[in-house]
């Protein structure tokens, strides 16, 4: 086990550290990210002085050195704009992203983990052809576009809830719904797959045997283990809503993490936006690395494969 | 009970349309392809341009607000909303594609340097593969286009280097048991090169994998391109796309000119519906095993 997790561990460090530098190549060399921090039309001078302050006219190894040095103080560098670290910035915006996060995965689960489980237990039935077109769609309609029909037909045309910005369950309900949509479908089909594997093993049909009636078999025996990598994906999903809801925190004014990174992108302030695609980064990573920890904690045929 | 009737009646099964031709699918996309290729010719105005002396039409065409001149409607600077959605089609349908070409061709050789030649070069490629996986498709995909700068090339570069990650991880382990097969082993044998091995008898193994990962990463790309396109940061405008044409549609929901909004979505939505229609059956068509699944 000590082994394991000192090679997952090693593994991620590896994983960051290549990210880190895909991210600070990316910024130097797809262009000169000065002509992006100064004002259009800016003369050479002004291109000069910015470059100073920015340290950019250091050799890329002692820029890539500093980079490193913001990330491991936690400050992810200075946002231009705000005139603050991005980590505060980011740790600011959290808690807003975490509501909508939460939500949308109520919605996903709401969706998914009931219309999984009757399409498993009742395969090739018409509960089945209901879950495999919700799969299909919630594939198929982009989660933004949803959001827009949903402000058209229920603020515009019918008044009932508000169009944008943050407050009571009724700013939540359309960005949550629009979000959660496209994890929906992958919760339904992973719920259904993991479902449809459990109830072909044998302990289920010992339970079966010893004369259970179908639900309890269902709903206690087979749901409980089908749940777990139900469970994993929804935790993985939260991270991913956390970071990359953009679209959907745009449209709906939803003051959290994916606005501040298209503000960062609107006012080209080109640290913020790198900061936060790094702490994006950190965060996955770090929860991949515990998932994987857990896994084999609790599984030891992990430990040994992998 | 299906077993019995494929075997008794072998001609029957073989002839079942839904089985040799997807027809749903194509009956989708083929128009779609039409309309992008011949956009020129098809589209009743220039997408970029006001309709001359046009003000704002509200489609349907038959009602009081509609004209027959502007069958879908036209936006506030009085543009045809049918010829840019069917030069939008082109954007989307030549962006999923290229993108998608890009990406499998990426994922499908790094994943295949990795499983066959193992040791460091496959450490080092897992390794930028997991880096890669641990941003968000879509924001990495917003990061690249916002240090690249928009037009659609670049946005065919970039979402074809943000989603060859699942090609790699999927050829890569398939490599791994293709290389210890007899056929490979003797091909080293007779004193193959790597390069040869990999082309002439990996490759040819790992294509019915690519293809159904392409088949199924189109959608993904084309919705990638309109989240890109609506964000501004995708192809720039005046160049009609469907994402941009959302965004401009968007300022205009709050008075309820629901046209802008609904049809430009539509179009992704039914191009979108039918590649993971197509990939799904696809799938089912390549993979035996995967039949009755």
């Amino acid at each position: 086990m000590g082994q394991f997790i000192v090679r997952r561990t090693f593994y991620a460090i590896a994983t960051l550290f290549i990210l880190s530098l895909t991210i600070f190549l990316v910024v130097r060399l797809t262009g000169d990210p000065v002509t992006l921090l100064a004002e259009p039309g800016a003369q050479e001078e002004d291109l000069a002085v910015v470059r100073n302050d920015w340290g950019l006219d250091r050799p890329l190894p002692v820029q890539y050195a500093a980079f490193v040095k913001n990330i491991l103080t936690g400050e992810l560098g200075h946002s231009f704009n705000y005139e603050m670290p991005v980590s505060t910035l980011y740790f600011q915006r959290l808690p807003n992203s975490l509501e909508l996060a939460l939500a949308a995965t109520l919605i996903s689960f709401l969706i998914g983990i009931p219309t999984g489980i009757i399409s498993a237990v009742r395969v090739n039935s018409v509960w089945d052809h209901v879950g495999k077109t919700i799969a299909l769609l919630g594939l198929s309609i982009p989660g933004f576009w949803l959001g827009l029909v949903m402000i058209l037909i229920f603020s515009v045309w019918l008044g009932w809830l508000p169009t944008s910005g943050q407050g009571g369950w009724r700013n939540l309900i359309m960005p949550a719904v629009a979000l959660g949509w496209y994890f929906a479908a992958s919760l339904l089909r992973l719920t259904r797959s993991s479902m449809l594997e459990v109830l072909r093993s044998e302990y289920i049909k010992l339970a079966r045997l010893k004369g259970l009636p179908a639900f309890a078999v269902i709903a206690v025996h087979a749901f409980k283990n089908a749940l777990i990598p139900v469970l994993t994906l929804a935790g993985i999903n939260l991270v991913i809503m956390l970071n990359a809801a953009v679209i959907i925190e745009v449209i709906f004014a939803w003051p959290g993490i994916g606005r501040l990174l298209y503000e960062g992108i609107f006012q080209r302030d080109f640290p913020l936006v790198q900061g936060i695609v790094m702490e994006a980064g950190v965060m996955i990573v770090v929860i991949n690395l515990l998932v994987d920890v857990l896994y084999a904690y609790i599984d030891p045929r992990i430990r040994l494969t992998r | 009970m299906s077993i019995t009737l494929r075997s008794a009646y072998p001609v029957i099964s073989r002839l079942r349309v839904g089985r040799d031709l997807p027809v749903l699918p194509l009956a989708i996309l083929v128009p779609f392809v039409l309309i992008a290729t011949f956009a020129n010719v098809i589209a009743p105005y220039d997408p970029t341009e006001p309709i001359p002396g046009a003000k704002l039409f509200e489609p349907p065409f038959w009602s009081t607000g509609g004209s027959t001149h502007a069958l879908l409607g036209t936006d506030y600077q009085a543009r045809d909303v049918l010829s840019r959605i069917i030069f939008g089609a082109r954007v989307s349908l030549i962006v999923g594609v290229m993108g998608t070409i890009v990406a499998g061709s990426i994922g499908t050789l790094l994943g295949m340097l990795s499983g066959y030649l193992g040791g460091w070069v496959d450490q080092l490629i897992m390794r930028i593969t997991d880096a890669w996986l641990a941003l968000p498709a879509i924001v990495f995909a917003i990061f690249l286009a916002t240090m690249v700068g928009p037009n659609m090339w670049n946005i065919i570069i970039i979402l074809g280097c943000v989603y060859w990650t699942r090609y790699a991880r999927v050829i890569r382990g398939e490599v791994l048991s293709l290389r210890e097969r007899e056929f490979v082993k003797l091909a080293e044998i007779a004193g193959a090169s790597s390069t040869r091995v990999i082309l002439r008898h990996i490759l040819p193994n790992v294509m019915n994998s690519t293809m159904v990962l392409a088949s199924l990463t189109i959608g993904v790309v084309i919705i990638a391109e309109a989240s890109l396109s609506f964000l501004g940061v995708g192809v720039p405008p005046p160049q009609p796309a469907w994402g941009s044409m959302l965004a401009d549609g968007r300022s205009m929901l709050m008075v309820g000119d629901w046209w802008l909004t609904i049809f430009p979505g539509l179009g992704i939505l039914l191009v979108v519906l039918a590649t993971q229609l197509f990939g799904d059956w696809l799938r089912i068509r390549l993979d035996p095993q995967q039949r009755n699944l």
